[in-house]
């Protein structure tokens, strides 16, 4: 299991290696996300939102219905940890003491 | 919490720190709009605030949602977050287009209110989230 593991991990850490050989350097202004939204976003997130934030003014703002899904994935997590923290009866059981007073006949 | 971890020492500090931890969870929800900060930061400070308490005094914790009133909070979140997001259609604008509310304010104040409206949403809601799972951490742990 082990074996086919690591056969699928190196072509995949390969293939990802080699692709992050084509990103764009950090802060390019020409690279796709820095040219497409983001001028729009930094020149009139102030005078559209009254939000001195940026990041505030994409995460509420113009990205809105996103941060709802965030919200509702959180949500969804926290009820999946209570349905499963509460599931009584799964947790296995103590493992009884051995040579104690009751294994005595 | 059946079994608090109460001393003097800790009740002391709990009762120092908890104030300041409230209001420092409102000045991050508030001030989201000019720094870093907002509504999935404040939640998590204020359920911090709670937990220390809940941690520190057990079931004596003056307040602070217990069991179902923590689940609520968790829902009250996506619930707030909708309603200001559906507020923008009675008057004619899109799903959470808060510049569509007629109010007596410039366009961009009334988006900045929107966001303070969705942002106490997501508080509630991560708040909510937090305490229930560290509730049921507890009862799991003392079962």
């Amino acid at each position: 299991m082990d074996r086919v593991a690591l056969l699928v991990l190196v072509p995949a850490a390969a293939v990802l290696l080699y692709a992050a050989r084509e990103f764009p350097p950090v802060g390019d202004p020409t690279s796709p996300p820095a040219s497409h939204v983001a001028p729009r976003y930094i020149e009139r997130a102030e005078e559209e939102t009254g939000t001195l934030n940026m990041v505030t003014a994409v995460l509420a703002d113009y990205r809105g219905y996103d941060t709802l899904g965030e919200l509702t994935v959180i949500f969804t997590a926290g009820l999946a940890c209570l349905l499963i923290l509460m599931g009584h009866g799964t947790r296995p059981p103590p493992v009884p003491a051995r040579g104690g007073p009751e294994a005595r006949p | 919490m059946k079994d608090a971890f109460g001393s003097t020492v800790l009740d002391a500090a709990c009762r120092l720190l908890v104030p300041f931890m409230l209001l420092f969870a409102v000045y991050v929800l508030v001030h989201g709009h000019d720094s870093p900060g907002g509504g999935f930061q404040a939640g998590v400070i204020l359920a911090a605030a709670v937990i220390l308490m809940r941690l520190v005094r057990g079931e004596e914790a003056p307040w602070g949602p217990h069991g179902p009133a923590a689940l609520g909070l968790a829902v009250s979140g996506p619930v707030v977050y909708a309603a200001v997001g559906l507020a923008p259609l009675a008057f004619g604008g899109r799903y959470l287009d808060y510049g569509a509310v007629p109010l007596p304010l410039p366009t961009p104040s009334v988006r900045a209110l929107g966001i303070l409206g969705i942002e106490i949403g997501v508080t509630l809601g991560v708040m909510g989230v937090i305490i229930v799972i560290f509730e049921s951490l507890a009862a799991w742990h003392e079962d």
